[in-house]
């Protein structure tokens, strides 16, 4: 392994662990009922979401949805914030109002996460024709479900995204589950990218959930949008959820899905295959220093107060005064 | 001299001083570029302002409300417009569920500077789906600010509030409206939400008229002077947020109040002003009444349109009523000839 692999797989084993770590620990506290809030976990899925996230630069710019915990610690989301939105604390986030499903770090590019299904895809596609208009080098990326592909919102989006040229890389993460529904009770083929590619852009698909290959593509999309190419592209990632659609357990018992369809996925967990690259101690310090800042994150939102009752009325609308440009 | 424009014209003209005093303002709508210009109101402004801020959208009501409200997450002012307020129907889960929620739901972290016009049609036909306000089902939903001005002067002074106000707004327009003419000062203003006008004066009712109801008020209004009845006309013009002190003095004073709304009764704007006023313990001897649609979709037929809708003679009709408890009889006169109605100013 050369050194910049070698450098990259630490990378990648880090912000992977970090986020498995994270939300087994939500799975496990979640039974003391200190997050009221509805968790939908991503454990399975987080390649999608390093392998891009690793690709973007701090000001580009992520949209994602209620399933959006690997996206906001990729991006580099506040890991301490987030927990304490979970626990509806006012150092959350959101101050405690938006919990789990709406997740934002400005900062860190991380725009904001949706609960209604599609609904941040039209409004990614908005960022970068503003972006466009404002001649900013940088894109936008939006992340979205195979079941948002059945949304009006999302062929509107496609539609104009490529009428209008924009800077959006269109990232399908395709666990073929809509909660309980397989994919292909809801729609007559396996084509989502290759419907994407009839609106005009670039589409492809990566059916193995390979890290380097989802950071590759997304690298060279970023290289190519700073020499100038801007079209949007799509790409349609096959994943697979663990955990059941909400909450923190597994759900084969329900008998929608069968253990055997996991089992593939779970022996190609990219976590397990990234650290069996690694050298141990390499791998046992990564792992030490996230389990501290995971447990300081708990702690921090332990210790944080809820929001004082006057914060009800608050941050509905802000003060208005014409913004200049 | 005083310079008198039409209500298109007052339209146009805040988005124009406003477009090229910020170039973060943009327009987006079905038609907006075409050559007639959502009715006149966008007429020449990509010639102005080019193709990248004034622009045609793909009949994606939904998929376009959701891209302005992107665009202002970014920094710009999108106004998006709908030369029928019907089409907004389609745009409610990107308007309700995002627009309107976004800065609470993250904390205040974002903001959403956008205005969403809309026209309500009437007249000629337009039948039960160009023809609905709903704007009652808006007012419903915390975080979006609702303007529906009936005067050229007012169009242009909310217009401008409303896009340079840093949250979601509707601007909400009527087909009627637009033969409307009026002061309009040349230079920028802004209108306050919160805020009602009184249109008229009087003594002896308060008639509250909505969006172009307020202009069959003042007409019925002349109807009623004619028997020596003078009602007070007050226009809302902001929806939501609500000016209902100015409209709870006008009721202590005249005694008498009703509400005219331009769309159906049922959970309707006029059902809230006057539960407001109640839980104002406004006295009880004060008489409250409400009209508005007639409780079924629009029909095309004049022979049937015509019962659809309040007018300035059965809002005077329902005023004397009110006054005299049916006890008198009287009809509106019918070879009276009623004027437009402009508004001379300023206000």
């Amino acid at each position: 392994m050369n050194n910049q692999i070698h450098k990259l797989t630490e990378k990648f084993y880090g912000s992977l662990y970090r986020i498995r770590r994270v939300e087994e620990e939500i799975a496990r506290i979640y039974h003391t009922d200190k997050i009221k809030s509805p968790v939908h976990l991503s454990i399975g899925q987080e390649a999608i979401s390093v392998g891009v996230c690793e690709a973007l630069r701090p000001d580009d710019t992520v949209f994602g949805t209620y399933r959006g915990h690997a996206m906001y610690l990729a991006k580099g989301g506040n890991l301490k914030k987030m927990i304490a939105e979970l626990y509806g604390k006012s150092t959350g986030c959101s101050k405690g109002k938006g919990g789990s499903m709406h997740l934002i770090d400005i900062a860190r590019g991380v725009m904001g996460t949706s609960a209604i299904v599609g609904t941040t895809i039209p409004l990614s596609v908005g960022y970068a024709y503003a972006l466009k208009y404002k001649k900013s080098d940088s894109i936008v990326v939006s992340f979205f479900g195979d079941g948002a592909v059945d949304e009006g919102a999302f062929h509107e989006s496609m539609n104009f995204a490529t009428l209008k040229r924009l800077p959006i890389l269109f990232i399908c993460e395709n666990n073929l589950y809509a909660i309980h529904s397989h994919h292909l009770r809801r729609r007559h083929s396996d084509n989502i990218y290759e419907r994407a590619r009839t609106y005009g852009m670039r589409a492809e698909r990566i059916d193995d959930g390979d890290i380097f290959k989802i950071y590759e593509f997304t690298n060279n999309y970023v290289k190519q949008s700073m020499l100038g190419n801007i079209m949007p592209v799509f790409l349609e990632c096959i994943t697979y959820r663990w955990k059941e659609h909400v909450g923190p357990n597994d759900d084969f018992h329900l008998g929608y899905r069968t253990k055997d369809e996991a089992e593939y996925w779970i022996q190609n967990d990219q976590l397990k295959k990234l650290k069996s690259f690694l050298d141990t101690d390499i791998s046992t310090k990564i792992e030490s220093e996230i389990e501290l800042e995971i447990k300081d994150a708990f702690e921090f939102a332990e210790e944080s107060h809820f929001p004082e009752a006057n914060e009800l009325y608050t941050d509905l609308f802000k003060d208005s005064k014409c913004n200049g440009f | 001299m005083q310079r008198i424009l039409s209500y298109p014209e007052a339209i146009k003209e805040a988005i124009e001083q406003e477009m090229t005093q910020n170039p973060s303002v943009i327009v987006l709508g079905q038609g907006i570029d075409d050559p007639k210009g959502t009715l006149g109101t966008t007429k020449g402004l990509v010639d102005k302002f080019g193709t990248e801020r004034v622009f045609d959208t793909p009949l994606a009501e939904d998929g376009m409300t959701g891209v302005a409200i992107g665009a202002a997450l970014a920094g710009l002012r999108p106004i998006h417009t709908h030369i029928r307020m019907d089409f907004v129907l389609l745009a409610m889960n990107q308007l309700i569920n995002m627009a309107a929620k976004m800065r609470y739901m993250f904390g205040g972290e974002v903001f959403i500077p956008m205005v969403v016009r809309s026209i309500i049609g009437k007249s000629w036909g337009q039948g039960a789906q160009h023809s609905q306000s709903i704007y009652p089902l808006l007012m419903n939903i915390p975080g979006l600010k609702i303007f529906a001005p009936s005067t050229p002067y007012d169009a242009k002074g909310c217009l401008t509030q409303g896009i340079r106000d840093d949250n979601p707004v509707l601007f909400i327009e009527h087909r009627l409206l637009y033969y409307q003419r009026g002061y309009v000062p040349t230079g920028n203003y802004t209108v306050p939400f919160g805020k009602a006008r009184i249109l008229a004066n009087g003594e002896d009712i308060t008639l509250v008229g909505i969006s172009q109801m307020a202009i069959e008020c003042l007409r019925a209004r002349q109807y009623l002077k004619e028997i020596h009845i003078e009602a007070e006309v007050i226009d809302p013009v902001s929806l939501s947020p609500l000016d209902i002190n100015t409209i709870l003095d006008s009721a202590l004073k005249t005694k008498r109040l009703m509400v005219i709304d331009n769309a159906w009764m049922t959970c309707g704007a006029g059902a809230e002003i006057i539960t407001q006023l109640i839980e104002r313990n406004l006295p009880r001897d004060v008489v409250l009444k409400r009209m508005g649609f007639a409780s079924v979709p629009c029909p095309t037929t004049p022979s049937l349109e015509r019962y659809f809708y309040p007018d300035a003679k059965t809002i005077a009709l329902n005023a004397y009523q009110m006054l005299f408890s049916g006890k008198k009889t009287w009809q509106p006169r019918t070879e009276l000839q009623i004027e437009e109605v402009e508004f001379k100013g300023p206000f």
